[in-house]
């Protein structure tokens, strides 16, 4: 790695770590309801008095469970409706028409629930209204949603002999209220200032200072390759004299997609397109906002238990694998492909010549090092925005971004979820670990009994489950395979990448995969859907039945939970348990990729 | 500390000869489904078997000597499983054979009425019911478990306890409970029946020795649920990966697919067979390990509890102290000799039959040489306890010696015109305030001096409630005494609590107050006035020679009827619980091997540059496959031993447990099959049959 990437990635880190605590200790007052603002209390009153919600009454697991449910299915049906009707809705300039009802479920649900997969290009498919009212409405509730989860399980773990587990309106409107749009407010500002558009004006068109020529196969009216008698593609010339630039509302709504783990992007390119992405502040800040939440709410864990150094741990095991896992990918790309090597091109790096390394599918703008952090980050969350094209990377630092997301999202992992996530793991760690010392397990003073054992198994059970059955089925299928651009090894990455991302609620794409056919819309969207709710239901369960325990006081004989060794074995547990899940899988994908590369060129 | 609970030795030759014909009777499939994890490799090893058959056609995915030497060893991890689990019951059918010796054939003489005079008639003892009158006499076997409602007798319970000394048992107060197939060796009691048939203290005990009624514990049962988890993954992960080869053979056109066989050999070295084949063999061995420290625990969930126990409520009588208050020193009154004191306060206790009487008597021995006499001889009368006067003592000629609480004899003074010195009192004050009992000695109108009687605490008893309070738990001590005294004893015996003045409502509300607080209480308890209590405590331990009443309230049995074994028992517990915790760590850690022994292997014709991950240098893929099999079925014969019992227990802090177990059974299971598989593997070859 080079000085300046070390000085990159020491930076990112101390930058973050320091904003985990200020933000954490300011979401913990936020959701225990102690923070006085004179404006927002009096707006957050408003809108319980507008939507006719008593904010004191509490709610059980499964009252707090249907509204949530509810909420999304709202939230899904208008982001469906809004798709479907675009065209006949205002702030349509480019006169999009209606989005294919199969896009359009697979985007509902992909933006309901913070996964955020695009399987359209967002210039071309949407209309104003849909991406702000639509895509930005629901990166601000999906967010709400998973923060309200994580709470919810955390009020189980700290409550006693109750069912109740808060009002889901309140946890809602709270989170949404004074974090989210407050933090997205002052983002999106600053973002304005650097160059991010943020407009409603029609798309401009430029003339080009270069035309471009090239020659291009002639499509019949079908859309059919014309070949002439020889069987070879009939070419046409093309002349290219001027260029459409797309326009947008667009620093609000990456504000938020960066902020909530959302990812999905207002240009099909993401945060690699200038207008999202301009500056290397800009790049800096959004990438400082892919981990923030998730790293905060650690702390605002901590808090809420009454003992932060609870929550300091499960910072630093999620530091711990996402780190390393970094900078290995910064090295990998870094020491290039072997193939160049081969040929005797250096890919060594030259200050202000050449950055060096594998440059294939990066914007030269941000290089090896902001694209690795972005990739690593943006996989650790399930945020999935991207700067840099995935497909590009080496078979084995392609790996680091699909295996995070395959840890289950929990290192990080999206804002709420995630944690709540990783709290399902730590319980899995207390019940091995526990047993170890002689006593029958428990976290934070509750007993973890065979009830918490079989939710906690369905959560770590389902999405295994969903990836590895959705993708043996693609890879066999010929709607399945059609969609690969690489054939081959790597071909195989992409439909596994697919559907990791998919039923993690990631949302970032391994590209080189067309899924924009009603095969990887529809059973994309049916991931979607498992892989956020059959972890929810089991998840307020737990949370459920842990509040009404009693907590058992701690002493020499209990497990303690804050401190290095199990932080080192909470660790092992998840990529343990990540590892065991997906390293066949992995083997013949990447690993095979990277072995055979090296056998054919040598490392 | 395995040492103290002495057992027969694992290996033994007869259990093995059992245990090995049972483990090819478990084979049957309704015995197999018990368990989700063997039961899938138990489907696994049907598969292959099939597979053998077809390949015998010459049909065959796989040359049939390979699949014959997988199917082999794949039914190999089932019989290791099943003869861990035989192993472990094999200890206590013996045992439970000889018991059901002394139940059969006993006729019971059935009272018509109540009295001892009735008259009666023989009936089988497995007629009787409960609420049965029945006879019992000097010679005969009690028929069932009862209470004694008339006369007192010895009766022999070595059937039940090993013990051979009689015990007496009694009608009226705590000695009346008697149990099914102990001896009356003299005298006669009447005894109620309190049992239906097959429900008596000894059925339970033969049903919990062999394990019939063996019933998953919680704990048990929620790591069923995570083992059959871990199962369902590595089921799909194993299923879907025919479909990933498929792909990658018709992508890349090398090789052939990966057959069956070496699918189900994956899945079953990557299931969590080491735990989930000796899970069962853990539960029966903790059972065992109870019944060796001669308690019977009526549940397993007692037992699993144990180890969760953070407050142990101990009696001071019998369990802290020794007893009975004994006299430890002679404090003469100013301006009288300590000789003149003892000598006194040996006559006022010569004919005092009490324990502290007597303590008396031989401390005056010890400390001035002064040698027992015959009041009769003396011309004494003996002037006994009374609940009036408060005093004891003797009248000689000339003399009037007596001994009491300060309070007694200062009334008593005051009636015989005397003072009682303001230096005494000082003394009783310092006695009561150091936890000692002082009695006061008055000859005529004069103050002697005072005597002090102290509870004895037990020897070694203040190391062991320091390991207790290393291993989180705390004691609490409950006496009838005052706090004054109470607080001095507890301070001597080093508990970190003490209940004064309790009555049995108390303790009730002691355990209740510690419930509501989230802690698991364990207590001893013997008498019916206890019975409250032990009904309410987690893990309650009732003395063999306590009340019926005592007996049922709790959960645990201790046939020696000594309260400190709750320590013992909470050992047992965690034990129990590690032991289990250890070998799911252990099975979990050796996955990480076996991927690198079998992926390489399975996946060699279509991607021979997987080859660099066989960091073992495995002979061929056979070998590799093979090995990880062979491996994976004899680490759970390896671990029998470690299973049956039980994982060491020390005396230290969960941290430093947590760290030594994930150093051993996590690191080691990470490493051991690394090596393991690898030598296989040499063994393999040497043998010739690395290419089947």
């Amino acid at each position: 790695m080079t000085a300046n990437g070390t000085f990159q990635i020491v930076l990112y880190l101390v930058v973050l770590i320091a904003l985990v605590k200020p933000l954490g200790w300011y979401m913990a007052r936020v959701y225990e309801g102690k923070l006085r603002t004179p404006i927002l209390r009096h707006i957050e009153t408003f809108t319980y008095r507008l939507a006719g919600v008593s904010p004191d009454s509490e709610m059980n697991w499964k009252r707090y469970l249907s509204a949530m449910l509810l909420f999304n299915l709202l939230g899904m049906m208008i982001l469906y409706a809004l798709a479907r009707l675009q065209l006949h809705l205002p702030f349509n300039p480019q006169h999009f028409s209606a989005v294919a009802p199969d896009l359009a479920f697979n985007t509902a649900t992909s933006f309901a629930t913070n996964t955020n997969w695009q399987a359209y290009a967002g210039e071309s498919t949407l209309s104003y209204l849909t991406q702000m009212l639509g895509l930005t409405v629901q990166n601000f509730l999906s967010a709400a949603t998973g923060m309200a989860l994580l709470i919810a399980m955390i009020r189980g773990l700290v409550r006693q002999e109750t069912t109740n587990l808060g009002n889901f309106w309140v946890d809602m409107v709270r989170g949404t209220l004074y974090v989210l749009i407050p933090l997205s407010l002052i983002f999106s500002l600053v973002l304005v200032s650097q160059g991010v558009i943020q407009n409603l004006a029609p798309y401009k068109t430029a003339s080009l200072i270069a035309t471009v020529k090239y020659e291009q196969a002639k499509l019949d009216d079908a859309g059919q390759v014309i070949k002439d008698s020889h069987d070879v593609p009939v070419m046409e010339a093309k002349v290219v004299t001027e260029q459409v630039i797309p326009m947008g509302p667009v620093a609000s709504q990456i504000a938020i997609k960066q902020l909530g783990t959302n990812g999905g992007g207002f240009f099909n390119v993401n945060s690699a397109h200038p207008f999202e992405n301009p500056t290397p502040l800009t790049n800096f800040l959004e990438m400082l906002a892919i981990l923030l939440i998730p790293a905060a709410l650690c702390y605002t864990f901590g808090m809420m238990v009454r003992d932060t150094k609870q929550g300091w741990v499960i910072l630093f095991a999620m530091l711990f694998i996402y780190v390393p896992l970094t900078i290995g990918t910064i090295s990998i790309e870094q020491s290039g492909n072997p193939a160049l090597s081969k040929l005797g091109i250096s890919q060594a790096a030259m200050p202000n010549i050449s950055p060096g390394g594998n440059m294939e599918g990066k914007e030269t703008r941000f290089g090896i090092v902001n694209s690795a952090i972005w990739a690593t980050a943006t996989t650790a969350t399930s945020n999935g925005s991207v700067n840099t094209m995935l497909d590009s990377f080496m078979p084995l630092s392609g790996l680091v971004p699909l295996w995070l997301m395959q840890l289950g999202e929990v290192v990080f992992g999206g804002v709420g979820s995630g944690l709540s996530g990783m709290l399902i793991f730590i319980i899995l760690t207390v019940f091995i670990a526990g047993l170890m010392v002689g006593r029958t397990p428990e976290y934070l003073g509750k007993k973890i009994e065979p009830y918490e054992m079989k939710m906690a198994s369905f959560t770590v059970l389902i999405m295994p489950l969903v990836v590895l059955v959705m993708t043996a089925v693609a890879v066999v299928t010929h709607v399945g395979i059609n969609s690969i651009s690489n054939p081959g090894t790597h071909g195989y990455s992409e439909i596994l990448y697919a559907f990791s991302s998919l039923t993690n609620n990631n949302g970032s794409a391994f590209a080189g995969l067309n899924a924009n056919t009603p095969f990887y819309n529809i059973w994309g969207g049916i991931a979607i859907l498992i892989g956020r709710y059959w972890y929810a239901i089991p998840t307020l369960a737990i949370a459920g039945s842990l509040a009404r325990k009693k907590a058992i006081p701690s002493g020499a004989g209990t497990l303690p939970t804050n401190t290095f060794l199990f932080l080192v074995l909470l660790i092992g547990v998840v990529i343990v348990v990540g590892a065991l899940t997906f390293f066949p899988a992995l083997a013949l994908g990447p690993i095979v990729e990277q072995l055979t590369l090296w056998n054919q060129y040598g490392s | 500390m395995a040492a103290r609970i002495q057992g027969q030795p694992i290996w033994d030759a007869a259990i093995i000869k059992t245990a090995m014909i049972d483990s090819f009777k478990k084979l049957t499939p309704h015995y197999q489904i018990r368990n989700p994890v063997m039961f899938a490799v138990y489907i696994g090893s049907i598969l292959t078997s099939c597979l053998f058959i077809q390949s015998l056609f010459g049909k065959g995915e796989a040359p049939a000597g390979f699949i014959f030497a997988i199917t082999l060893w794949l039914w190999f991890t089932l019989i290791f499983a099943n003869f861990a689990e035989a192993m472990a019951e094999g200890r206590g059918k013996a045992q439970a054979n000889t018991l059901r010796k002394s139940r059969l054939d006993i006729l019971a003489k059935k009272l018509s009425s109540h009295s001892r005079d009735a008259k009666y008639q023989l009936i089988p003892a497995t007629k009787l019911r409960a609420g049965d009158i029945v006879l019992v006499e000097a010679g005969d076997v009690v028929p069932s478990d009862g209470e004694a409602i008339e006369g007192i007798a010895s009766v022999n319970e070595s059937a039940i306890t090993g013990e051979s000394a009689p015990v007496i048992r009694e009608s009226g107060g705590d000695r009346s409970a008697v149990t099914g197939g102990t001896e009356v060796i003299s005298d006669w009691l009447v005894v109620r029946v309190t049992a239906n048939p097959g429900e008596t203290f000894l059925d339970h005990m033969i049903e919990l020795i062999e394990g019939t009624k063996r019933q998953k514990t919680p704990n048990e049962l929620a790591l069923t649920i995570l083992l059959a988890a871990l199962t369902m993954v590595f089921l799909l992960v194993c299923a879907t990966l025919l479909a990933f080869s498929i792909y990658s053979y018709h992508a890349l056109g090398l090789g052939s697919v990966v057959s069956i066989t070496v699918l189900v050999a994956l899945f079953v070295c990557l299931a969590p067979t080491t735990i989930g084949g000796l899970l069962s063999a853990i539960g029966i061995a903790g059972m065992d390990r109870m019944i060796q420290a001669n308690v019977i625990a009526l549940s397993g969930r007692a037992v699993e509890s144990a180890g969760d126990v953070n407050v142990l409520i101990l009696d001071k009588t019998g369990t802290v102290t020794l007893g009975n208050r004994q006299a430890t020193e002679f404090i003469p009154a100013e301006g009288v000799k300590g000789e003149t004191l003892a000598d006194a306060a040996q006559l006022a206790s010569l004919a005092d039959e009490t324990p502290e009487g007597r303590s008396i008597v031989i401390l005056a021995k010890e400390n001035f040489h002064l040698r027992g006499r015959e009041l009769h001889e003396l011309g004494a009368t003996f002037i006994p306890f009374t609940a009036q006067t408060r005093m004891s003592g003797a009248n000689l000629p000339g003399r009037q010696i007596r001994k009491g609480a300060a309070q007694a004899i200062e009334i008593y003074l005051h009636q015989m015109g005397g003072v009682f010195p303001a230096s005494v009192r000082t003394t009783v004050d310092i006695i009561a305030r150091q936890g000692g009992t002082p009695l006061v000695v008055a000859e005529g109108n004069k103050v002697l001096g005072v005597i002090c009687l102290k509870d004895i605490v037990k020897g070694g008893i203040r190391e062991r409630f320091a390991e207790l309070r290393q291993m989180g738990i705390k004691t609490i001590m409950v006496t009838g005494d005052n706090p004054l005294t109470a607080a001095a004893i507890a301070a001597e015996a080093g508990v970190d609590d003490f209940l004064a003045n309790a009555t049995p409502e108390d303790k009730l509300a002691l355990i209740r107050r510690l419930q509501a607080q989230g802690h698991l209480v364990a207590m001893a308890g013997d008498g019916t006035n206890d019975a409250p209590a032990l009904a309410q405590a987690d893990v309650a331990l009732a003395m063999n020679t306590g009340t019926q009443a005592a007996k049922e309230a709790g959960n645990l049995v201790d046939l020696d009827s000594n309260p400190t074994k709750l320590i013992e028992i909470v050992e047992i517990g965690k034990q129990l619980l590690m032991t289990r915790g250890a070998l799911t760590t252990f099975s979990i850690a050796n996955d990480i091997a076996k991927y690198f022994a079998i992926i390489p292997a399975a996946f060699a014709s279509t991607y021979p540059a997987l080859n660099a991950m066989n960091i073992m240098h495995l002979t061929t893929p056979q070998s590799a496959i093979l090995s990880a099999v062979i491996f994976n079925g004899l680490i759970i014969v390896a671990l029998i031993p470690l299973a049956l019992r039980g994982v060491t227990y020390r005396h230290v802090s969960a941290e430093i447990l947590l760290r030594t177990h994930v150093f051993i059974y996590g690191l080691g299971g990470l490493i051991a099959p690394f090596v393991g598989i690898k030598l296989i593997d040499l063994l393999i070859r040497f043998l010739g049959l690395a290419y089947l």
